[in-house]
């Protein structure tokens, strides 16, 4: 129900505006132990960018091929976080505890800081397919595969 | 003089806020709201809370509405026209003496940026003196949320996931 927008202005643009989203949503991801932003922020911005994507050129377009592709890594993100907290239990201690990540070249600061930025990983990508499968559930777009069944 | 700035902020805020329950149609309504949210993050930013106006302005006025618009887009067009019933006289009575009484209350709230707030003597300064020298982070509120409180944050990615996962079961059947 949702088709490709006609206007050629509002395409360019959102052509041109697509990488630049997610170019903003990796440096807000990546900083966001400096500046504001993180995980969570990071995440949203760039599902937001694939579901600009959908709703501009429609269910048949390669934005949206794309999109349907990233829903298949639903609970990808969520695993990511718990694997880091389980990484720390392997390392001896307690659960998301990241000084206790076994990597001996660190000191246990920087062992922290790495656990910020893996978890924030987790919890950007678990945002970023959450909010693109729920879009996906609203806009009743078929989601699955066409060659079988 | 600054002060005039953040007076127009406020009354905007109010009243884009009387303007999305009062106006007709509910498509406006989530427009209005999405202004809102916008104006919610200037206030969020204004009182330094940069990280929250950074989630406000991308959540509340970006994918809440988008939220908002497909499902109202999934819905008939009678079901987005509000007819709306006259207010009770009680409800016309009681809220107003409520809303004294919150403001009466609110005397009794620690002043903005007070350093002798409940909030700001217990674990606070532990956070804010260990942050960069246990963390390696300068920015202690991505230290707060994915270190010293990474357990909220782990059952807050997970009830996003049950929110996605929800939507799924509940919207998508097989469709001949």
């Amino acid at each position: 129900m949702i088709n490709a927008h006609d206007s050629a202005i509002v395409r360019a643009m959102t052509r041109l505006l697509i990488p630049l989203i997610q170019l903003f949503a990796l440096y807000v991801l990546c900083f966001g132990q400096y500046g504001p932003g993180g995980g969570f922020v990071g995440g949203v911005m760039l599902g937001t960018s694939l579901i600009l994507g959908i709703l501009v050129f429609g269910p048949v377009s390669r934005a949206c091929l794309v999109a349907k592709k990233v829903t298949h890594g639903d609970g990808i993100g969520l695993i990511i976080f718990a694997g880091v907290g389980g990484l720390c239990l392997i390392g001896g201690g307690e659960f998301l505890n990241y000084a206790n990540l076994e990597i001996p070249w660190l000191d246990t600061s920087s062992r922290r800081y790495l656990g910020i930025l893996l978890t924030q990983i987790g919890v950007a990508v678990d945002i970023a397919v959450t909010a693109i499968s729920i879009v996906f559930s609203l806009s009743l777009i078929d989601d699955s595969e066409e060659s079988h069944d | 003089m600054t002060y005039v700035f953040q007076i127009l902020l406020l009354v905007l805020l109010i009243m884009t806020a009387a303007g999305a329950i009062m106006v007709k149609d509910l498509i406006s309504s989530v427009l209005i709201l999405g202004f809102y949210s916008f104006l919610l993050a200037l206030v969020w930013a204004w009182l330094g809370a940069v990280d929250v106006a950074f989630v406000e302005a991308v959540v509340g006025s970006g994918l809440a509405t988008v939220f908002f618009l497909l499902t109202l887009f999934g819905t008939a067009p009678k079901d987005t026209h509000i007819r709306r019933v006259a207010a009770p006289p009680i409800a016309l009575l009681g809220l107003p003496l409520l809303g004294l009484l919150l403001l009466y209350s609110a005397e009794d709230l620690p002043r903005l940026g007070d350093p002798e707030s409940p909030a700001s003597v217990h674990v606070s300064p532990g956070y804010l003196t260990g942050s960069l020298k246990e963390t390696n982070t300068p920015n202690v509120v991505t230290s707060v949320l994915m270190d010293y409180r990474a357990f909220d944050t782990l059952i807050e990615t997970a009830v996003i996931f049950t929110a996605g996962i929800a939507c799924a079961l509940l919207l998508r059947r097989k469709r001949q």
